[in-house]
Formats: structure tokens, C-alpha cells, sequence
């Protein structure tokens, strides 16, 4: 980023990336966790995704044309997750980790105890194919929009609104079953 | 399109409740994001860009280029921070210098071997 001071001061640049960090760090941890499913996994490609994030941003912010940049954000880590199961040439070790459940590892716990229609909604969350866990992950971890999802899986508007679609049917069969 | 069960929607919406980022990683990814943006700014304001056209003023900018621009500099010292004996937490800018360094001399090295200056 720092070769390309042409267009905007840097420190300007600096600026407004450290506020892109601000406001999404919890949306590509939340991403990092439940795609890799261990912590150690999502610090490294939470961290990752924010130096690559970096290296980029002029770049990203100058054909955004003022569009949000999550999407570019998640569709960074989209890629390493990508890339760390391609070198790894393995999945997630089971549904979430095996030493650390999910379910102990946000507020949910509770919620979970004594309600085994959510555990196996997050049993079967991992169970499904991995654009669709992905399309999942971006609606309800992080709260994104049909367009936006579209934009970090680099579908259409329609085919994602269809993937996710299947996705939910998908799973409540496998709850249901 | 999505006519599932509200109900089930909302079982999806707490299976998949947001995680906050540990406090360690949010220290030590600060840290790292600090040290490449400072020594970028210091390395580029020392320079004057007009000064990239003769070949011996390559070395210093580069520096600023490959902390400022490379991100595998920095995963280095990530890794290297998760070593078990004693590394500080934060990489000082002295740490970061040192990567940068070593990352110049081999861009050294391949600009003589580029411009045939043995």
C-alpha cells in the first residue's frame, strides 16, 4: 500500500483502513472460526487476512467505487481458508474441534444445555457442503445481506439467494432427521 | 425465497452467534499492523520518489516497500512471536527492521543479478 501514496495522503489511507479493522475484526474472526473451526486457525487467518487486507486496501478502495468492503474483507479470507485446506489437503477435524466444542465457545453454552435442536443445528452447519456452510456463516454470524454475500462468494445476486436458500432446507433436513 | 421456519432461522442465528476475537490476537495484530504502517511512513518520508530512477538509490525505498507492502514479512514475525521461548508479545520496530533487512539484501542481490553488475 505504501508505494501508492498518489491518490490519498497515507496517513488518510492508515486512517480509514484502521477503521475498516475496527468495525470488522469481530466479522472476519467470527468467519475465520466457524469456516476453520479451531482458534489457533482463525487467529492465524484472521491475522493474515488483515496484513493481505493492507497490502491491498488503496487498490480495493479505488474500484469499490464507495461500496462497503466487507465483502472484499471476507472474500480475503474466503481465499486463505481456501488456500490452508488445499495445503493441508484435510477438513476441519470434526465438527468444530475436537478438543474445544463449539458450543462452549460463545454465549450459546447455556442455550445449548438441555436444547439438542441446536446442537445439532451446529453439528449440522459443518455437515454441509462448504459453500454452503459459507453462505450460513455470512447471513447469520454476520449479519450480511444477500448482495454482500454475492460479492465475497462471487456468485450473482440470484445464485446466492439460491444457494442459501438450499443451504437452510438443507440443514433442516439433517436437524430433522 | 427463503421460506424456512422463522424459528428455525432463528436456532441458526444462535448456533451461529458472532465470536469476539481474543484479546491477545487483537493485541499482537495491532502491534504488527503499527509496526509495518510506522516504519513504512518513516522509510517513505526520508525518500524523495524522484530518487527511484537511479538503481544505487534502490536499497533504502525497497525497505519501505517490503514492510509497507509485503505482507510476508510480517506473517514471519507472527510465526516467530509463537515460539515458545520468551519472544515479546509486540514485534518492536527494531524486529521488523531486521526482517526488512534480509528481505533487502536478497532484493539486492537479484537487482545486481538483473543488471548485470557482478
Amino acid at each position: 500500500m505504501s508505494e501508492e501514496v498518489g491518490h490519498k495522503p497515507k496517513a488518510e489511507l492508515d486512517a480509514e483502513f484502521s477503521d475498516l479493522y475496527r468495525t470488522h475484526l469481530r466479522d472476519v474472526y467470527s468467519y475465520a472460526y466457524y469456516r476453520v473451526g479451531d482458534h489457533h486457525d482463525a487467529e492465524d487467518l484472521t491475522e493474515q487476512t488483515f496484513l493481505q487486507a493492507y497490502r491491498h486496501f488503496e487498490r480495493a478502495q479505488r474500484e469499490s467505487n464507495g461500496r462497503p468492503l466487507r465483502p472484499w474483507l471476507i472474500r480475503i479470507a474466503h481465499n486463505l481458508a481456501a488456500n490452508l485446506y488445499r495445503d493441508r489437503s484435510r477438513k476441519p477435524v470434526s465438527p468444530i474441534d475436537d478438543t474445544t466444542p463449539l458450543t462452549a465457545l460463545h454465549t450459546t453454552e447455556q442455550l445449548v444445555e438441555g436444547r439438542d435442536e441446536l446442537s445439532r443445528v451446529i453439528d449440522g452447519v459443518q455437515l454441509l457442503p462448504d459453500d454452503r456452510r459459507e453462505a450460513l456463516i455470512m447471513r447469520f454470524a454476520l449479519g450480511m445481506d444477500n448482495r454482500e454475500i454475492a460479492r465475497a462468494l462471487g456468485r450473482s445476486d440470484g445464485a446466492t439467494k439460491v444457494l442459501i436458500h438450499r443451504a437452510i432446507k438443507q440443514l433442516e433436513e439433517l436437524v430433522h432427521d | 425465497m427463503t421460506e424456512a421456519m422463522p424459528n428455525f432461522e432463528g436456532l441458526l442465528r444462535e448456533a451461529l452467534a458472532p465470536v469476539e476475537p481474543p484479546a491477545d490476537l487483537i493485541e499482537r495484530l495491532e502491534g504488527t499492523l503499527m509496526s509495518i504502517t510506522e516504519l513504512a511512513v518513516d522509510e517513505l518520508d526520508a525518500w524523495e520518489l524522484s530518487a527511484m530512477r537511479d538503481p544505487r538509490n534502490w536499497v533504502r525505498p525497497a525497505t519501505a516497500l517490503v514492510v509497507g507492502g509485503s505482507a510476508g514479512v510480517a506473517l514471519v514475525l507472527l510465526r516467530a512471536r509463537r515460539r515458545p521461548h520468551g519472544a515479546p508479545s509486540v514485534p518492536s520496530i527494531e524486529d521488523v527492521r531486521g526482517a526488512a533487512e534480509r528481505a533487502i539484501a536478497e532484493l539486492s542481490r537479484e537487482t545486481r543479478r538483473l543488471l548485470g553488475d557482478h
